[in-house]
């Protein structure tokens, strides 16, 4: 079994290696940037994603006269894949210094950023975590690692406030709390912080249940469910997991006053809105999201819909970090990595479709970041908080 | 403490999934109770099978219960062609042989299918995927119902080929006795390779039933070997009617299992379960005293 997976891994990466794609053409002036993404296993659907996210943004800047500090330079992708493991992360990091990256853009998966960035630290090779919500990415002193989206204590801090809020204002009918979780460290560190939280504000968490990552069917959990049956429904997990649970509570007629999602993975999902609109209706989210008042923000969801992509939060999480990254290195005026690290430090990057505000670097976290909620209300995903960027009046609870 | 109805749903959820798991070990249980061959293939065939109906539904848009009438004969050419031309001849009637080229086969199809198909987890969706029946208190999946009814059925056509027909009897005579089913006028290579036929096209069967439900991935065969080995020795070796009571109970014991200790453990009550019918019944629940 070890022999066999040793002789798979190594095909792997020597057949990426062979297949290296350069996007961008070669000029001799091309400034490299690595996109890693778990863009097969457990993750594809995340990955590639992402992947698109960051290459749209690439062709975005290429196409707009490139670094201009550095004679329009060119970006010039080396992709690779994380093979939706940490330790597969961090060899594709590891072969794109060898290639000579100026930096790197990834790699989605919380437990995939730590291996990834403290890889690329050994290098002092800047790294922009795009999505990767664990805390500890950016509580390790790292000089090279930079997120630039919120981490996972503030979006479930922001989620549980949120939710008495709501709770309050309906005449509090929610009282009990389930929370399902995937068991790597997005998930487990996701329900850690809730199961704190939520007691504070006089919510009982009635049962945290883990499953791994794939996981094919979630009767039992859902039985469960069904048995204890908790007034609000957490779950965090990623696409396809998420997607099997809720739908598999359809199927079992589980209906509680909310599912509350924080940083779910199928909740603002317009791939999963479209393919289970019925499954979907009503979820609420706590997650990134673009400002919906900004119109660059609906031009580049109608071109990545024009390229046969769903608008995910993947997909401009990294897109954004990509165009964070060549914003660096305009004012670096270098691709030095220590040059791009310091730009990196002192940007105030602004020209983005986040609702973060000018970017400020404090230890590698954008203190600006923060989550917005959506509730997929009549087959779209509209933002009901903050009210600054209200689309809809939140519908809570949902079976009142 | 669970409800009744809670565990009433948890057992028929049991009963479908062991229903599928009978059709895989009844597969088995005709390679391996019968013929004693350790077939290390038997869940890369089931993989195989399963991107066989996935394309089928999806290239062809084909249904995977209307897909039937294709995989399981292909499977069943599969299985014969398998036996005759590489697993014969390689092992040289060796036992040991066969158990490594068996593993062999394996390990190339998982592989051959990684390089196609890479490591992604596929499923397909068919109008029914979510539609659910109503039993007692229990909501059951559709496709979940159909592929238990699939499989008790089929399992039934198997058990009914065993006893009536002329090679359900040569199967067995070869079985019992090889060297004297020779004699007899039994083309022995023949039988084996039928039998390889029918075992894989169980695997075809067990594929269409179980892919509205369920998922394929390259190293998706390997979860359904060790139950089905399992299930084998349960229900004692060779015996049809074991493998089906056998992976009824199995399937059984792995969701309430899982209800009550978390999925993650549901699985030990299997092997709990499997030692103790080894130290009270060594020859299986319907096998006969050596």
């Amino acid at each position: 079994m070890k022999s066999r997976r040793q002789f798979m891994s190594e095909s792997a990466l020597a057949a990426s290696s062979l297949a290296f794609p350069l996007v961008g053409g070669a000029q001799a002036k091309a400034v490299k940037v690595g996109v890693v993404h778990p863009v097969t296993g457990a993750l594809a659907y995340s990955g590639q994603q992402c992947r698109e996210g960051a290459l749209m943004a690439i062709d975005d800047v290429n196409k707009a006269g490139g670094i201009k500090s550095l004679g329009g330079a060119k970006l010039e992708a080396l992709l690779g894949d994380a093979q939706s493991t940490p330790q597969g992360g961090s060899a594709e990091v590891e072969k794109m210094n060898e290639a000579g990256v100026s930096a790197i853009v990834g790699a989605f998966a919380s437990a995939i950023c730590l291996a990834t960035t403290q890889t690329a630290a050994k290098y002092n090779l800047p790294h922009i975590v795009d999505v990767g919500v664990a805390d500890q990415i950016v509580e390790r002193g790292l000089k090279n690692t930079f997120r630039f989206g919120p981490g996972y204590k503030k979006c479930a801090e922001i989620a549980v406030a949120n939710l008495h809020v709501l709770n309050t204002a309906a005449g509090k009918p929610a009282k009990t709390v389930m929370i399902i979780h995937e068991e790597s460290l997005f998930g487990t560190g996701t329900a850690g912080l809730l199961s704190r939280e939520l007691p504070g504000y006089g919510y009982d968490v009635k049962e945290v249940i883990k499953h791994p990552n794939p996981s094919r069917d979630f009767s039992n959990i859902v039985l469960r469910m069904k048995q204890i049956n908790p007034d609000i429904v957490i779950p965090a997990n990623y696409y396809n997991e998420y997607a099997l649970l809720v739908r598999t509570m359809q199927q079992q007629k589980v209906v509680p006053k909310a599912i509350y999602s924080v940083l779910g993975g199928a909740a603002s999902s317009y791939k999963f809105v479209k393919e289970y609109a019925e499954a979907a209706n009503g979820i609420i989210d706590c997650n990134h999201w673009f400002n919906p008042k900004d119109k660059k923000a609906q031009e580049l969801k109608k071109r990545a819909e024009a390229k046969g992509l769903y608008f995910s939060y993947e997909l401009f999480m990294s897109y954004t970090a990509m165009k964070l990254l060549a914003q660096a290195i305009e004012e670096a005026k270098s691709t030095d990595r220590a040059a791009i690290i310091d730009a990196l430090n002192k940007t105030k990057f602004s020209d983005h479709i986040m609702p973060y505000g000018p970017t400020q670097f404090v230890n590698g976290q954008n203190m600006g970041a923060q989550p917005l909620m959506t509730q997929v209300i009549k087959g779209d995903i509209k933002v009901i908080i903050p009210r600054d960027y209200r689309e809809a009046e939140p519908i809570f609870p949902l079976n009142a | 403490m669970f409800d009744l109805s809670i565990v009433f749903s948890s057992v028929l959820n049991g009963l479908t999934m062991g229903a599928v798991y009978t059709l895989i070990a009844l597969g088995l249980t005709l390679i391996y109770g019968v013929l004693h061959i350790i077939n290390f293939a038997h869940g890369a065939a089931l993989m195989v099978a399963l991107y066989g109906v996935y394309f089928l539904k999806v290239k062809l848009g084909i249904d995977p219960y209307l897909a039937l009438p294709v995989v399981v004969p292909s499977m069943f050419v599969v299985g014969y062609f398998l036996q005759k031309v590489i697993i014969n001849h390689a092992s040289h009637g060796k036992d040991e042989n066969i158990l490594l080229v068996t593993l062999g086969i394996s390990i190339v199809l998982e592989n051959l299918a990684l390089l196609l198909f890479n490591s992604d987890t596929r499923n397909i969706e068919t109008s029914y995927t979510l539609s659910t029946v109503a039993v007692g208190p229990a909501m059951i999946a559709i496709p979940k119902l159909l592929s238990c009814l699939g499989a008790l059925v089929v399992s039934l056509m198997l058990i009914v080929f065993m006893r009536t027909t002329d090679l359900g009897r040569a199967i067995r005579a070869v079985a019992k006795e090889k060297a004297g089913a020779r004699l007899m006028g039994i083309d022995v290579e023949h039988v084996y390779a039928m039998c390889f036929g029918i075992g894989l096209s169980c695997l075809g069967a067990a594929a269409c039933f179980l892919l509205p439900a369920f998922y394929v991935n390259p190293t998706v065969g390997n979860g359904f070997v060790l139950v089905a080995f399992t299930i084998v020795v349960l229900g004692g070796m060779g015996s049809f009617l074991g493998a089906c009571v056998g992976g009824l109970l199995i399937g059984v014991i792995e969701s309430v299992g899982g209800l009550f200790l978390g999925d993650s453990l549901g699985q030990v009550g299997i092997f709990v379960i499997f030692i103790l019918v080894l130290l009270v019944r060594p020859q299986g629940l319907f096998g006969l005293k050596a």
